[in-house]
């Protein structure tokens, strides 16, 4: 089994604001806004080495969103910069009537996504924002899963003509994945190979989908782990291959079980190929303060989880 | 063109408004008529358009409709001034029309830049529009229409608050003022008190048009406008004007804001709007 290290953790929210500043370099029609939260984003580099295209809002997301849509007409890509939870719910009217309908060349980039946020409590925890998103008609979904790959993902959403939804956070994470990756919207990548049971994960959940599949191999278990960073469009074509191999799945996902990854993934199942499912996701609960790390292990969003989920799907098939 | 000819356009225009409303039992005639005269004005005689239409706009003036249910009073002015056929004010909130009841760019619609009908985020638009504008060197204006009901909406406050800030002087932003919304007087539906003093006291510079339904008034008063930009602060113009004007039953009243008159009340409207263009 191919097995992942790692030297070095870092907040994928540093990806984004890498990305960012490489594209304020190379791409002179990115703009960027952001309302009050450049430090929690990372925007700082952008905005310090291109000042006449950052727009600081101040705390009004739904200004930002508007002054977002108006950008693209005059051929400017701006990337919105807030929390998840004020970067979808509390303007959900403006992204669908002024970006979404409009077809708006918009990057809609989210911090401090889930559970992760930590100590800030349920107020600042969203775990709706994919389902919100992916309802949009026409919006592409992406939540890459460490440093690496986040960073590579907002440099690839710059060359997508169309809104995007780009979710990350705040912990430290491992960083597995290779720098500076081609990133593929829409195409999952396949992390390891298995026949008894596919783990479809996105987000923080990959690295803890990669330490499941280890406890499952020592257990016997063969699983193969899928790295869903783009949950809209989704890679229909790699979750059907591999369930046809493994015959059931586990979806992971730092967001509620209603709309995320895994009911879209039930979706394309019981369309094509019904298969035992398992899911790894909050249960359509808010969240609450505490540590990452706690909160992740409270709301069974970790490896042991997934292993838990993983065997029950075996048995079921 | 000529006051004389502005006016007769604008005739033209309010026949259009109310055969549109009238066809599909639906639509919006009261704010459509009152906005008439101005966005004739506007479309013939103040931007500075090109030929044809592009989504970016680049090189000329760019309008940007906020209360987006004056659908009917856009669709007819646009046709007019070239963006599309006249006869396609026929398809108005029909099925696979490009002019849905609100203004869309989802069927492609010269002449739309955005989807608004939802209300309160045209400004947030404009503004971002004016943005680009400086951004690409380009020294032309933007253009925004808002319901003064329409100011009941929040976001309003964010964008009238970040333009000032922000120095946003290529922005004159019109605000209806007829004093009138669905459920009754803007006063007694929510009290707004001097909208005059509140631009004013966000740093705009205000322009008042006390007869919003008279061409020369308006071709002054915007032209006071333009004048007013390029100095360090976005321009706001109050537009006085009479919801339903030029159908007298539909005047002084709020009654008109979305209900489509029937057939008697169709003849009666065009008769005290003769035909002057052409009706498509």
């Amino acid at each position: 089994m191919k097995t992942y290290t790692y030297t070095e953790k870092k907040d994928t929210r540093s990806g984004f604001g890498a990305g960012l500043a490489e594209l304020g370099r190379t791409n002179p029609n990115v703009v960027a806004l952001c309302a009050d939260l450049i430090g929690s984003l990372k925007m700082d580099a952008f905005k310090n080495e291109n000042p006449e295209r950052f727009f600081q809002v101040g705390i009004a997301e739904a200004n930002m969103m508007g002054i977002a849509a108006g950008l693209t007409i005059g051929g400017k890509i701006p990337f919105t910069g807030t929390f998840a939870n004020f970067s979808t719910g509390r303007v959900y009217d403006q992204i669908r009537q002024s970006i979404a309908y409009s077809g708006k060349n918009v990057k809609i980039c989210a911090s401090h996504a889930g559970l992760t946020l930590g100590e800030d409590g349920a107020t600042h925890q969203i775990l709706e924002d994919i389902g919100l998103m992916k309802m949009l008609p026409g919006m592409v979904v992406i939540n890459p899963c460490d440093y690496n790959q986040t960073k590579a993902a907002t440099i690839a959403i710059a060359k997508h003509n169309g809104p995007v939804y780009l979710r990350f956070g705040r912990p430290s994470v491992p960083i597995f994945t290779a720098e500076n990756q081609t990133f593929e919207i829409g195409k999952a990548v396949q992390l390891t190979e298995g026949t008894d049971v596919t783990i479809a994960a996105t987000g923080h959940l990959v690295w803890e989908a990669l330490e499941a599949s280890k406890e499952l191999n020592a257990k016997g278990i063969s699983a193969e782990v899928l790295n869903f960073h783009t949950i809209k469009p989704l890679d229909e074509k790699a979750l059907l291959e591999s369930v046809a191999k493994t015959g059931c799945i586990v979806s992971a996902e730092e967001h509620n079980y209603l709309g995320g990854l895994g009911e879209s993934i039930a979706r394309v199942l019981g369309q094509h190929a019904p298969a035992p499912q398992e899911f790894v996701a909050t249960n359509d609960t808010f969240g609450e303060s505490g540590t990452p790390a706690q909160l992740m292990k409270k709301y069974g969003l970790d490896a042991s989880s997934i292993v838990e989920k993983a065997l029950k799907a075996i048995a079921r098939k | 063109m000529s006051i004389s000819q502005l006016n007769d356009l604008t005739t033209q225009v309010r026949r259009d408004i109310l055969r549109m409303v009238h066809k599909v039992n639906s639509g919006h005639p009261g704010g459509s008529l009152g906005c008439a005269e101005f966005l004739v004005a506007l479309y013939t005689e103040i931007m500075n358009r090109k030929q044809g239409f592009d989504m970016n706009g680049h090189g000329e003036d760019l309008f940007f409709l906020s209360n987006g249910h004056i659908s009917p009073v856009i669709y007819s002015v646009l046709a007019r001034s070239g963006y599309f056929p006249i006869e396609e004010l026929n398809t108005f909130r029909l099925l696979d029309s490009r002019l849905q009841g609100h203004p869309t760019t989802h069927e492609g619609l010269p002449g739309i830049r955005i989807a608004s009908g939802s209300l309160g985020q045209g400004l947030s638009v404009a503004i971002g529009a004016a943005h680009a504008k400086k951004l690409n060197n380009d020294s032309n204006l933007i253009y925004s229409l808002h319901g003064d009901g329409e100011l009941q909406e929040g976001q309003n406050w964010e964008a009238i608050m970040y333009a000032s800030a922000k120095n946003i002087d290529n922005i004159i932003a019109t605000v209806d003022l007829n004093g009138k919304q669905i459920d009754g007087a803007t006063d007694d539906v929510l009290k707004m008190g001097s909208l005059k003093a509140k631009f004013e006291a966000f740093d705009w510079t205000v322009i008042e048009i006390k007869q919003g339904n008279d061409i020369a008034s308006i071709l002054e008063g915007m032209s006071a406008a333009k004048a007013a930009t390029g100095k360090g602060k976005p321009v706001c113009v109050l537009l006085e004007t009479m919801m339903g004007n030029g159908v007298d039953f539909m005047m002084h009243t709020h009654a008109w804001h979305g209900k489509a008159p029937n057939d008697e009340q169709l003849a009666t409207a065009l008769e005290q709007n003769p035909e002057t263009l052409g009706d498509y």
